[in-house]
């Protein structure tokens, strides 16, 4: 199925939980936050939070700025 | 010693996390300032290349991070990183950045009393970036702000402290400490803001892009010490006519 990474589609397996698809990424979990269609999940979330096809997740983290 | 919202500082400075040539440079010029508050920034991962993890670099127990909501064009942005922020595990300690006009980067004064106003509700220790306007440094204290960060001069400017006039009535008049930001580019300007009676000052982008942070960083930290250590000493009054520091009796043998 089809889901939305920080604007780009992505292609996953049915089924994929958010952590799945960190995974898939190379991303650390633990320094990244996940807004999936709008809501912020909690850390607890990723293991357990499914993707549904046309999802649209943010990735986002800390970055330098003043 | 400096208190926020309950929490003691030893340094007046604190510094920002942006425009550093590498995480490297950024780590040592931070320990050289001596600071022990550092601005954050929450941006989209780039997916085709992952930068390092900011947090993976500074010590958590030396700093207290204080992530931003630069970017945010309104309130309702504003309050949507917060929450992202605190998510990350940014704490509670929010700099409220709400800069619709991406030429000036002024603060947009409505947007922001309105997002201190909601982030203090849900628990956000608030300090509102803002220009130098002692009416609105007022309204934000009366909503929950626990600083107020009035503005030197645009973000990014170096120009230094262009606000004088408006920063020493905040100054006289604020019941919360008084964080100059944005603008001071030497260290004479952070002097210049700390001999008014600020209480700090951030500082990001003239440490970042100096040709040696490290030591600039230092200069910063020093001129921060030297303008307290005036201000708190009493500076003597500013006059017209000139008085001569030397006796003026005592010269009968000279006519």
């Amino acid at each position: 199925m089809k889901i939305f990474c920080n604007g780009e589609a992505q292609e996953v397996a049915s089924g994929s939980r958010v952590i799945d698809c960190l995974n898939k990424l190379g991303l650390d979990a633990s320094s990244v936050v996940v807004e999936c269609d709008g809501k912020i999940l909690s850390r607890e979330e990723y293991g357990s939070h499914v993707l549904q096809d046309g999802s649209v997740l943010e990735l986002i983290r800390f970055v330098g700025g003043g | 010693m400096l208190t926020i919202a309950g929490r003691k500082f030893r340094s007046r400075l604190f510094g920002g996390t942006g425009k550093f040539s590498s995480p490297e440079v950024m780590k040592e010029a931070l320990a050289a300032s001596g600071c022990e508050m550092v601005t954050v920034a929450l941006r989209r991962i780039d997916l085709n290349n992952p930068a390092d993890d900011i947090m993976s670099v500074l010590d958590r127990d030396r700093y207290l991070f204080l992530p931003n909501t630069s970017g945010a064009r309104d309130a309702g942005e504003a309050v949507r990183l917060a929450r992202l922020a605190r998510a990350s595990g940014g704490g509670e300690w929010l700099k409220l950045e709400v800069t619709p006009d991406p030429r000036t980067l002024l603060p947009d004064p409505i947007e922001t009393l309105k997002a201190t106003e909601e982030l203090v509700k849900e628990g956000f220790k608030v300090l509102p970036y803002m220009n130098a306007d002692p009416i609105l440094a007022l309204r934000l204290q009366d909503a929950g702000a626990v600083a107020v960060m009035p503005l030197g001069s645009p973000i990014g400017t170096n120009q230094g402290v262009l606000t004088r006039f408006q920063i020493e009535i905040i100054i006289a008049q604020a019941q919360v400490p008084v964080i100059v930001d944005a603008g001071l580019g030497a260290p004479s300007h952070v002097a210049e803001a700390m001999e008014m009676g600020a209480d700090a000052v951030l500082v990001n982008t003239a440490i970042a892009v100096a040709g040696d942070p490290v030591r600039m960083a230092r200069a910063f930290a020093m001129a921060v010490e030297a303008g307290r250590i005036a201000y708190e000493s009493g500076l003597g009054a500013v006059s017209k006519d000139a008085a001569p520091s030397s006796p003026e009796d005592g010269l009968g043998f000279l006519r």
